[in-house]
């Protein structure tokens, strides 16, 4: 041993100790390299953890369920304007004839309310417009119950206010679909082209590192990470926009994982080849710009073509979003989620295995 | 050591490796001794790299034999990696570890080596240890890589162009720590198509082109075989006509003239007599010097005999 231990590390050259052996992993190093490589990346850490939650905040804003605009409506009598005043769902202005006349006109108004010659009352609307119909029921049912109508069938209203019907609700699962196919696909699929083009992985191989420790960093640091990403989405939504998360947490995150492996496994099919980054974004995006749109990201994948379904329902980024979709707000478990859960496990067996097969190291 | 009785820490046998339609290794034998630093020189494009590839496990061969610390790549790949360092050419380490974060990582490849704070001294880089990689110059890189290839303690450094884009006070500094460790018993095969570089470095070397080695033994044994002792070289303010080329090659001392990358080079034996003959001649027939150099017989002019070009087209 002496005769080969040169100068300057003299006699101090050993094995690990138990402990160090952990801590000097290799596979615990190269999934700290991973970690580190990605923090260290702002762009990244804004596209996975930022950019998703942003979105969801904007579309639910956007698309945030408000109670009906009351209608606007004019008289230019001050009786009519009267008895008109308590229906909550108008907006009545007392108007002279000609102001009146020239609100409707220019559409201000959906409907102007004038005495009748016989004590009664002339509605003036247009009933190709939506709102005139409406206003002209509401208009009427208001003054005839001033005048003293009885209805003869009691009738009251029962409110359904519920969380998990609105656009934000259908969004979050869709968002988080779609998050858990960008990032692995992305985390993967760029460092691994990035190690081989800068002939990093070359180098590594040339050393004692087992070749499956560097594979298997990869998908331990995307499970790690995974539980923050989520997290953070996920946290967001339920605290924020209440979104409701029906099923059980554990199912929530046995789905996510299958999920994110699927897409790692299909980030690595696209990178076992590719020797540029351009190569590979061309590849990526193939892959994931019709899924994007198909899936059921934004409005439900329902809406293509019943002969386009069967596809559509085989693509893993459908499965996990339906499966996701149904698990939240439904509370739909494990045994109904069959279909989508054998896709995705599908997509895993087959990629992973085709990876492995046609890898390349340098 | 007593485990290779040959003192033969690397015997390549008529090494073939043809891509597509170049063969960039066409039947190369070498051996490197144990404890040597041995180089393998030659212009970009000869093979030199191929050849360490194969050498290093990483490229199969298309034939040859390859036995390294008596044992082969088929059935011992795993033993090797760990008794190996490797530095390759332009590896870009990753940019956003630091320089202790990536010499602990390939720590954790090897079974058995130095702390990694003790090789980090070692390349002299305690200064840079908690800097990022990206933000090293490129002398501080290579030595980076360097410790890389020296955290398993390895018996044998394989080198691939350790200093190819530095600059000449970078370089020196990486020959004085390859030569620090070239005296700790350990055999280092470096390639370089810096012939000051071989000179200065290797024990012995092989000069390769176009896939063969063309030349094999100590620096001192090439270039005293080629015979010659000094070189002169010298531009004129007008081309020599062939003639005039004869002429000078009558001039005692001269062994042989040929124009090369513009500039007239004479292979001399006795400087001092040659000299002013020399410029005796070319004032005599009108021809004014624009510039006049000499150097002693060097590796380089080792490569020009054998092949008629420079080793570098500058």
């Amino acid at each position: 041993m002496a005769a080969i231990s040169g100068v300057g590390f003299g006699d101090r050259i050993r094995r690990f100790s138990l402990k160090t052996r952990c801590t000097h992993s290799a596979l615990v190093q190269l999934t700290l390299v991973r970690f580190r490589e990605f923090w260290r990346e702002p762009e990244a850490i804004f596209w996975v953890f930022v950019f998703p939650i942003l979105l969801a905040a904007g579309l639910g804003i956007a698309f945030r369920n408000h109670p009906a605009e009351p209608i606007r409506i004019v008289t230019i009598s001050p009786e009519l304007a009267q008895s008109l005043r308590n229906e909550k769902q108008l907006r009545v202005k007392l108007l002279p004839k000609m102001a009146a006349e020239r609100e409707l006109r220019e559409g201000k108004a959906a409907l102007l309310a004038a005495p009748g010659p016989d004590g009664g009352v002339v509605y003036f609307y247009d009933d190709n417009n939506p709102d005139g119909h409406l206003a002209r029921l509401l208009t009427d049912t208001a003054i005839q119950r001033a005048a003293g109508r009885v209805d003869p069938v009691p009738a009251r209203d029962q409110l359904m206010r519920e969380s998990g019907a609105r656009y934000i609700d259908f969004l979050i699962p869709g968002l988080l679909g779609m998050n858990l196919m960008g990032s692995a696909i992305w985390g993967l699929g760029y460092a691994i082209v990035d190690a081989r083009r800068k002939k990093l992985m070359k180098r590594l191989i040339a050393t004692p590192m087992p070749r499956h420790y560097y594979l298997l960093s990869f998908l331990l640091s995307r499970l790690l990470l995974l539980v923050v990403e989520v997290g953070a989405l996920l946290g967001f939504a339920v605290l924020l926009f209440e979104v409701p998360v029906r099923g059980s947490l554990l199912e929530l995150g046995i789905l996510c994982v299958l999920g994110s492996l699927c897409f790692s496994a299909i980030g690595l099919l696209i990178a076992c080849r590719a020797q540029t980054m351009e190569a590979a974004s061309g590849l990526m995006n193939v892959v994931m710009m019709p899924m994007w749109i198909v899936s059921g990201v934004f409005f439900s994948a329902r809406r293509f073509p019943d002969t386009l379904q069967p596809a559509i329902q085989a693509l893993p980024l459908t499965a996990i979003i339906d499966a996701l979709r149904a698990h939240m707000l439904e509370g739909v478990g494990f045994t109904q989620l069959a279909p989508q859960i054998g896709v995705l496990s599908f997509w895993l067996v087959v990629c992973f295995a085709l990876a492995l097969k046609l890898f390349r190291w340098r | 050591m007593s485990q290779f009785p040959t003192g033969c820490a690397l015997r390549v046998r008529n090494l073939r490796k043809v891509y597509k339609d170049v063969i960039a290794v066409n039947g190369v034998d070498l051996d490197v001794l144990t404890g040597e630093c041995f180089g393998l020189l030659g212009p970009n494009g000869a093979g030199k790299t191929t050849t360490v590839e194969i050498c290093e496990g990483l490229t199969p061969p298309d034939a040859g034999e390859v036995e390294l610390l008596g044992m082969r790549w088929d059935s011992n790949a795993k033993y090797l990696r760990q008794r190996l360092g490797i530095q390759l050419q332009d590896t870009q380490l990753s940019d956003k570890l630091t320089v202790l974060e990536t010499v602990r990582l390939f720590r954790s490849f090897f079974r058995q080596g130095p702390d990694v704070a003790e090789v980090i001294a070692l390349v002299q880089l305690e200064d840079k240890r908690d800097a990022r990689v990206g933000r090293l110059s490129g002398g501080q890189k290579q030595r980076l890589a360097l410790a890389c290839a020296l955290v398993g303690d390895p018996e044998f450094i394989f080198l691939d162009e350790p200093t190819t884009g530095l600059d000449p006070q970078a370089r020196r500094q990486l020959w004085d720590l390859i030569d620090e460790f070239k005296h700790g018993g350990r055999t280092i095969f470096l390639t370089t198509h810096y012939m000051e570089e071989a000179e200065r470095l290797c024990d012995r070397v092989a000069i390769m082109d176009y896939g063969k080695v063309i030349a094999y033994g100590t620096p001192r044994e090439l270039i005293a075989s080629t015979g010659i002792e000094h070189v002169v070289e010298f531009s004129a303010e007008r081309l020599l006509e062939e003639m005039e080329l004869a002429v000078l090659r009558t001039i005692e001392g001269v062994r042989d003239v040929r124009p090369a990358n513009g500039f007239i080079r004479l292979q001399v034996t006795q400087l001092h007599r040659t000299v002013p003959a020399l410029l005796e001649e070319l004032r005599r027939r009108r021809i004014p010097l624009t510039e006049l150099r000499t150097h002693s017989a060097a590796l380089e002019d080792v490569f020009v005999t054998l092949t008629g070009r420079r080793l570098r087209d500058e």
